[in-house]
């Protein structure tokens, strides 16, 4: 799956989805539960304020000196003796993973949760080498057996199934017969990945933080999973986006305390690890060779740009989990494996204008995001300047406002116009009204309609009303 | 043996012109302006972190139990007895000797037939085999963070990734006197061995209780990939 995962336009993927009830029920539950833990877990902190400028001061230093920081970071990989690979492009990546993995006769590749690789296309690449990829995250293994259903939200990637849309995919694809339980989904997981884990000659993971001074790379999982695909195979090959990178190991701790808060609400996930190269001399276990991937595609480009803050983002989905909109439509619609406000600044930032210029405008611009953030990227402000950029730079706002803006102007600059305008919404809008709502509005007012009432245009209007009450002075 | 590194210097210089200035050679990391880490649970005494630890472990279904010195051997052979017996997988580490388990490990274990496998470097690939096979794996904390009920597992060629991984039980041994209040404090000591010339560890485990997902419906499922159920064994030592 590339970072794009649908053909259709914005406006038929959300309708596709806003009538998934099952769907937006889920998203809401777990909106609430994510949101509640965090909260939960920051008013414990007492001055998680604090915290968050510690993280935002670690991430811009880090941006700002991101040429320093990653020529340490792969000096270090090599000196434990792993490999590194600069990647310019989506694709420079996949095909150097792939030559990898042809290099060592690799036929079964064993992966943890890792969005990079989403991005670069990578599983599309390695199977059409003729490899067998298996997403070992429970989430994106029930994804991956459905047929490559695409994932609906960062942390959580299967939010949009029940358990009984999972049970059924576990029938077809895995002669599975037990109920559907998510206790006995999860144990019938374990015993078919356990066995993957112990053939598999490759294992790719993404990574949390690389930690320059030593070398190190990260990962943060509560099922276990990148513990298995970097402590078994003989070769490991390590993806990351370029931007996700610490100073040191005091910078590290830090962060990783937030992204466990912000993301579920937990001190420390289950399991957070170091790994520094292949296996030390001596090892029993571990991989014998490490390949590091760090990947550029489009990143850099953000760099020095008023949006250069969005790269301080550390995939906790904090913002996804308070957003309105992504409450609503979910996470497919947004047709881009980053969903929610991370997804609609980065998305176009990444893919383009030409398939994610609608993203901005789903949004309210409430700040809800901006003040869940962790490392505090202003995101509702970046949203706001796509929308400059759309609306100014590419001339291409959406047709509906563009509409609404030409008539709006004709009818604005005129006072006879406006006066006349707003004396007669009353009248014209009262085939449209009863018991003084409007339930099925005409024109633009048809999609809010659709799902609510409109309260009835008053009768007198503002204007008149302040003069009234004002007697004009 | 160094490894390669590819197509550094294009790459690199292209994120300086974006950052409109020369490549940069030195960087000095700044003076933090905040440091809130090192205020948790500053200055709280072994038994305060101990009942951090305690409160902790309850969010994290973990059961603590706690045990003298003395009568470890005896708490550490009823906990395997009760997460269901052998075959068992450990570390080689001195401090089951220093500790007083070795009784235990080498004769009263086997006269009851409970398999043990101590880890061996030479033995390669056979000790993932034998820790896959095993129902409880057992080690030492290196250190053990309060404030999240983690135990840090610092691996070596004696100290193998799979003990706390593969089998289907964990059980860590915590001596009290690894208590610190938080991941800072592990930080730090990883950050003192490196200035010491130490090499960081090839791999590092934090481990907070057993494996688990909320993948299906948003519903904590206890036991996916790693260990199902978790204990952890506080010495007082100190």
């Amino acid at each position: 799956m590339s970072m794009k995962f649908s053909t259709k336009n914005f406006t038929d993927r959300t309708k596709d989805n806003i009538s998934d009830d099952f769907m937006r029920q889920a998203v809401a539950g777990a909106q609430e539960r994510l949101h509640g833990r965090r909260l939960d877990a920051a008013e414990e902190l007492g001055n998680w304020e604090e915290w968050r400028s510690h993280g935002e001061e670690i991430r811009q230093h880090v941006l700002e000196n991101l040429d320093f920081y990653l020529h340490q970071l792969s000096e270090n990989v090599s000196q434990r003796g792993g490999h590194v690979f600069f990647a310019k492009t989506a694709e420079e990546a996949s095909n150097y993973v792939r030559e990898v993995v042809e290099k060592k006769e690799g036929k079964k590749v064993v992966k943890s949760k890792s969005m990079v690789t989403e991005e670069i296309n990578l599983n599309t690449v390695l199977e059409e080498a003729g490899c067998e990829v298996i997403e070992t995250d429970l989430g994106e293994y029930i994804l991956q057996i459905d047929d490559h259903d695409p994932p609906s939200h960062i942390v959580a990637p299967a939010l949009h199934k029940n358990r009984e849309q999972i049970r059924e995919v576990f029938e077809d694809k895995l002669d599975y017969k037990n109920t559907s339980k998510p206790e006995e989904l999860a144990l019938h997981a374990r015993e078919k990945l356990r066995q993957e884990f112990l053939a598999a000659d490759i294992g790719i993971t993404g990574c949390n933080f690389a930690i320059a001074e030593t070398g190190s790379i990260s990962l943060v999982t509560n099922e276990g999973n990148a513990r298995l695909v970097s402590a078994l195979p003989k070769t490991q090959i390590t993806v990351m986006g370029m931007e996700r990178i610490v100073p040191s190991f005091e910078e590290f701790e830090v962060l990783v305390s937030l992204l466990t808060r912000s993301a579920v609400g937990q001190k420390l996930t289950s399991y957070v690890t170091a790994l520094t190269g292949p296996k030390g001399e001596g090892d029993a276990d571990g991989p014998e060779e490490f390949h590091l991937v760090i990947v550029d595609n489009g990143r850099s480009e953000i760099l020095g740009t008023e949006f250069q803050s969005i790269l301080q983002c550390i995939r906790c989905a904090a913002c996804v989990n308070v957003c309105p909109v992504y409450r609503h439509i979910g996470g497919h619609s947004y047709g881009s494996i980053y969903s929610g406000p991370i997804g609609a600044v980065l998305s176009p930032l990444l893919g383009g204008y030409d398939d994610f210029k609608e993203l901005p405008f789903a949004s309210t611009l409430c700040g809800a995001c901006t003040d869940a953030c962790p490392v505090k990227i202003p995101l509702h402000e970046l949203l706001h300047t796509h929308r400059q950029i759309i609306v100014e730079e590419e001339g291409r706002a959406p047709i509906s406002e563009k509409l609404a803006m030409k008539a709006f102007g004709i009818g604005a600059s005129s006072n006879p116009l406006y006066s006349m305008g707003s004396k007669a919404a009353s009248t014209a809008m009262k085939p449209f009204t009863k018991n003084e709502r409007i339930s099925k509005g005409p024109g633009p007012l048809k999609e809010w309609t659709d799902l609510r009432e409109f309260p009835a245009v008053g009768n007198t209007r503002f204007r008149d009303w302040f003069y009234d009450q004002k007697g004009g002075n | 043996m160094t490894g390669t590194i590819q197509n550094r210097e294009a790459f690199l210089s292209g994120i300086a012109s974006q950052l409109g200035r020369e490549q940069k050679t030195q960087v000095k990391k700044p003076i933090w302006k905040h440091q809130p880490q090192r205020a948790v649970l500053a200055g709280a005494s072994a038994d305060e972190l101990l009942d951090v630890l305690r409160k902790q472990c309850e969010h994290i279904h973990t059961e603590l139990i706690e045990t003298k010195l003395a009568d470890l051997s005896e708490t550490l052979d009823n906990a395997v007895k009760l997460y269901g017996g052998g075959p068992l997988s450990l570390w080689k580490d001195k401090r089951f000797e220093e500790y007083g388990l070795m009784q235990l490990i080498e004769s009263d274990w086997p006269a009851e037939n409970i398999e043990v496998h101590t880890w061996q470097a030479e033995l390669g690939g056979r000790n993932v085999e034998l820790a896959e096979q095993a129902n409880i794996g057992i080690t030492f904390s290196d250190m053990t963070l309060a404030e999240s009920g983690t135990v840090v597992l610092l691996s070596s060629s004696d100290k193998g990734r799979s003990v706390s991984l593969l089998p289907t039980n964990y059980i860590a041994i915590i001596p009290k006197s690894t208590l610190v209040p938080r991941i800072t404090q592990a930080a730090d000591l990883i950050r003192r061995n490196i200035d010491k010339g130490e090499q960081v560890p090839s791999c590092i485990n934090f481990i907070t209780g057993p494996s688990n997902s909320a993948d299906i419906e948003m519903n904590l499922v206890i036991g996916v990939h790693g260990p199902v159920k978790a204990a952890y064994i506080v010495i007082e030592d100190c």
